[in-house]
């Protein structure tokens, strides 16, 4: 099981390995997110959803449900 | 005048680049919005001199990060930018970037360049780049991408002379592409498709292709060559992957030349105020706080020049009757039109409190993080977090609230935000709240500090609220409709909201309140007048039957004129219509008089009180709710000896008024939306039967 954007805490920084098509919408790829990226996760939503994340220099935010289609490796 | 002399500017961006302060700085108060054909989105234009000899048009389209749409505003970059015969389609196009996310900005850059558009990419913000510590190579930037570059601050207006200077010379710019996506995706298919599409560029047929649709723009013979190269959805979607990745690429190589970021970054100010305004507990009481303060000054402030506005309608209505010649055409205007236009403007002053509340909060980045704050709860009931801006605006007006939902991309959500927003309580409802609860709920306090009129007051507006939500749980669960979701919501930098920019947004949407709204408010106003002052043979004997009734009573002309007023209402068009409902409104309470109230309030809800006043004889105009007041408080019920405006009646009104969708120039807003009759007939029958039956079951609990 790896990581995704939704497994990384406050703070912490994870490269995009890969994700299914399917499940992201286009407009999040054309905004940077996209293979080889650092992402940041800045803050959650209180309800724990959505996510607030840098990725590529945009400051965006996402369902949780998005985050978890995206399969992550975490930086130490 | 529309010449075609003009030059036509597309205007694209980012949202939040500065590309509405640019357009702002361009055109000044020199703009219209008009609406795009078929669509109701606005369509912001402007004019602008370049030069002494060339004079531009320019279209502020809506922000978008690309060219491929995910929301319906966006659909109108794609269209204007592909459908050569639109009024707008563009000679050149300005790209606004942003100097903090350059490499972001140039992805729609870089689109824009594949169309072969003559394009100018324009930096905005560009004082702001010591403090950041960016530095950009613009010679470079410009040989890299074959265009030509402005530096500009729009707020501070600096750089916009020298934008106009370039822009003259626009028959110069090279219009080369910058990306070539047919060698690093597929070369073999995309060769295919120039060959098929000889006339138009290699992107624009790869858009084409990819949005078919999103285009209904296109001839039969054209959509079927479309269609040969989509049947393969999985291989176009891998395809505009492939592009993505691609487009970012090279944007990378040609930033690691040209832009340099000192790492020192200052982004303190962002995350120290994000802690605060999205912490779980200040966050929410931050924002309860602003919703309290933009309520408050919506009833407060707005009253002033509400009461004025109203004034002015009645006394322009008195003054067309005492100095027109007596007639028909007289009445209709004195009658008919002015207080129809009277009905339209009195909402001004709360909209264009709305919206500035709205377009400070949008300018400043504060907007998205209540939609982050919110999207989980509003999620449990269907909706999206951006449905929080229509529903806090529905408190002033559902027409424009409606029209705020656009920007959600989830189709469902849009739908069930459209379809509750209805329920919020609106300003028109004011007025009738207030005068029936002035009449059945006493002046007292309780507990020392409570008024109870004031608290009768928030639990209507607690009553909307609830019934909004609970028709979007209940829509929630039966719409069956299958989206994916497609949330993704930038985080802006925090800015100072401009003054200027906030300022033409509140223009620019109390004017589409007039033109959406008030034609029909105005157009039904006459429709009522005329069925009001129109009846059979009874009401055309009107004068004569009370003269003759009243010839043995000694009373003043005055008096009398009232009486036949009175009996010419109650057989008019519209009095018999009252009749007619009576049986289907006793249930609830009311007699054929209030009936006809009911109707005559169907275009807008505030004529309630007006149609009462005239059937009650007594004066309707000026703001005279004192006496309409007295009279209705004094009006006895025959059937009972009492009241006809006892607790039970009046609550059952109140609660009628709160439920109902008593508003015409709503529904046709919501069928414009939702392209369809279907949304606004279930929103007309559902909400018409929750109000009757909760009227009527409160009536029977209260009499």
């Amino acid at each position: 099981m790896g990581d995704t954007i939704a497994n990384l805490l406050i703070g912490e920084i994870g490269i995009i390995q890969d994700f299914c098509l399917e499940a992201i919408p286009l407009n999040l790829l054309e905004m940077g997110c996209l293979p080889g990226k650092e992402v940041r996760l800045l803050q959650i939503a209180p309800l724990k959803d959505p996510l607030y994340i840098k990725v590529n220099g945009s400051h965006l935010a996402i369902r949780i449900e998005t985050a978890k289609q995206i399969n992550i490796t975490k930086l130490l | 005048m529309k010449s075609n002399s003009l030059l036509n500017i597309a205007l694209v961006g980012n949202p939040n680049t500065g590309k509405t302060s640019l357009f702002n700085q361009l055109t000044g108060l020199n703009q219209k919005v008009g609406n795009y054909p078929g669509i109701t989105v606005d369509k912001k234009q402007g004019k602008c001199k370049i030069s002494e000899h060339l004079t531009a048009e320019i279209t502020d389209l809506p922000g978008t990060y690309s060219i491929n749409p995910t929301t319906l505003d966006e659909t109108i970059v794609l269209e204007t930018l592909l459908n050569e015969k639109n009024d707008s389609f563009p000679d050149i196009v300005i790209v606004v970037a942003e100097v903090e996310n350059l490499k972001r900005n140039l992805f729609l850059f870089s689109q824009i360049k594949d169309l072969q558009f003559p394009a100018i990419l324009v930096i905005n913000m560009s004082d702001q780049m010591v403090r950041k510590g960016i530095s950009i190579d613009i010679d470079a930037l410009k040989k890299e991408l074959k265009s030509e570059i402005v530096l500009i601050s729009a707020r501070k207006n600096i750089g916009i002379d020298d934008l106009r200077k370039v822009i003259e010379n626009y028959k110069k710019w090279n219009t080369e592409p910058v990306a070539n996506i047919s060698d690093k995706i597929d070369s073999v298919f995309f060769e295919a498709i120039e060959t098929a599409f000889p006339e138009f560029s290699l992107y624009k047929s790869w858009l084409l292709i990819t949005q078919q649709k999103n285009c209904n723009f296109l001839s039969n013979e054209l959509q079927r060559k479309i269609t040969e190269f989509n049947k393969d959805n999985e291989k176009i979607k891998k395809y505009q992957h492939k592009e993505t990745v691609y487009r970012y690429q090279i944007i990378n190589e040609i930033l690691k030349k040209t832009y340099k970021v000192d790492k020192n970054e200052a982004t303190d100010l962002r995350s120290k105020l994000d802690r605060i305004l999205t912490h779980r507990l200040f966050g929410y009481i931050i924002f309860f706080g602003i919703l309290l303060l933009i309520f408050q000054s919506i009833f407060a402030w707005a009253s002033y020049p509400m009461d004025l506005i109203d004034g002015f309608f009645a006394n322009l209505s008195e003054l067309a009757k005492t100095n027109l010649p007596k007639g028909t055409f007289t009445d209709l205007i004195a009658e008919g039109v002015i207080p129809g236009v009277g009905g339209v403007v009195i909402f001004l002053p709360q909209i264009a409190i709305l919206f500035m509340f709205i377009a400070t909060l949008e300018e400043t980045g504060y907007m998205s993080r209540v939609v982050f704050l919110m999207d989980k709860i509003m999620r449990k009931f269907g909706m999206s977090g951006k449905s929080i801006i229509p529903l806090i605006s529905g408190t002033a007006c559902a027409i424009p609230a409606i029209m705020a939902s656009r920007n959600i991309s989830d189709w469902k959500e849009r739908l069930i935000t459209i379809l509750v927003t209805p329920f919020i309580t609106c300003s028109a409802r004011l007025p009738i709240y207030t005068i029936l609860i002035a009449l059945i709920i006493p002046d007292k306090h309780i507990l020392g500090i409570f008024n109870l009129q004031g608290l009768t007051l928030m639990g209507l507006y607690l009553l909307g609220f609830a019934a909004a939500i609970s028709s979007a749980i209940l829509l929630h669960y039966v719409l069956k409709i299958k989206t994916q979701s497609l949330f993704v919501i930038e985080m802006p930098n925090y800015k100072l909201p401009s003054f200027k920019n906030v300022f033409y947004e509140v223009v620019e949407k109390t004017k589409a309140f007039i033109l959406g709204a008030g034609k029909i408010i105005l157009a039904l106003s006459i429709v009522l007048w005329f069925l009001a002052s129109n009846g059979p043979s009874k009401f055309e004997n009107a004068e004569e039957f009370v003269t003759a009734q009243e010839s043995t009573n000694n009373i003043s002309e005055k008096v009398l004129n009232k009486k036949i007023a009175s009996y010419r209402l109650e057989h008019s068009y519209i009095g018999n219509m009252g009749k007619i409902i009576e049986p289907v409104i006793k249930p609830m309470g009311y007699d054929w008089k209030i009936g006809i109230a009911l109707i005559s309030s169907f275009a807008a809800r505030e004529v309630f009180i007006g149609a009462l006043a005239t059937i009650y004889n007594v004066e309707s105009e000026g703001e005279d709710v004192g006496t309409i007041k007295e009279r209705m408080a004094s009006e006895v019920n025959p059937k009972t000896g009492g009241k006809r405006f006892d607790f039970a009646t009046g609550m059952s009104l109140l609660l009628f008024y709160a439920l109902a969708m008593q508003c015409i120039g709503t529904l046709a807003i919501v069928k414009r939306e939702t392209k369809s009759w279907k949304w606004p007939i279930l929103q007309l029958t559902g909400m018409s039967a929750l109000a009757y039956i909760v009227s009527i079951i409160t009536y029977n609990i209260l009499s």
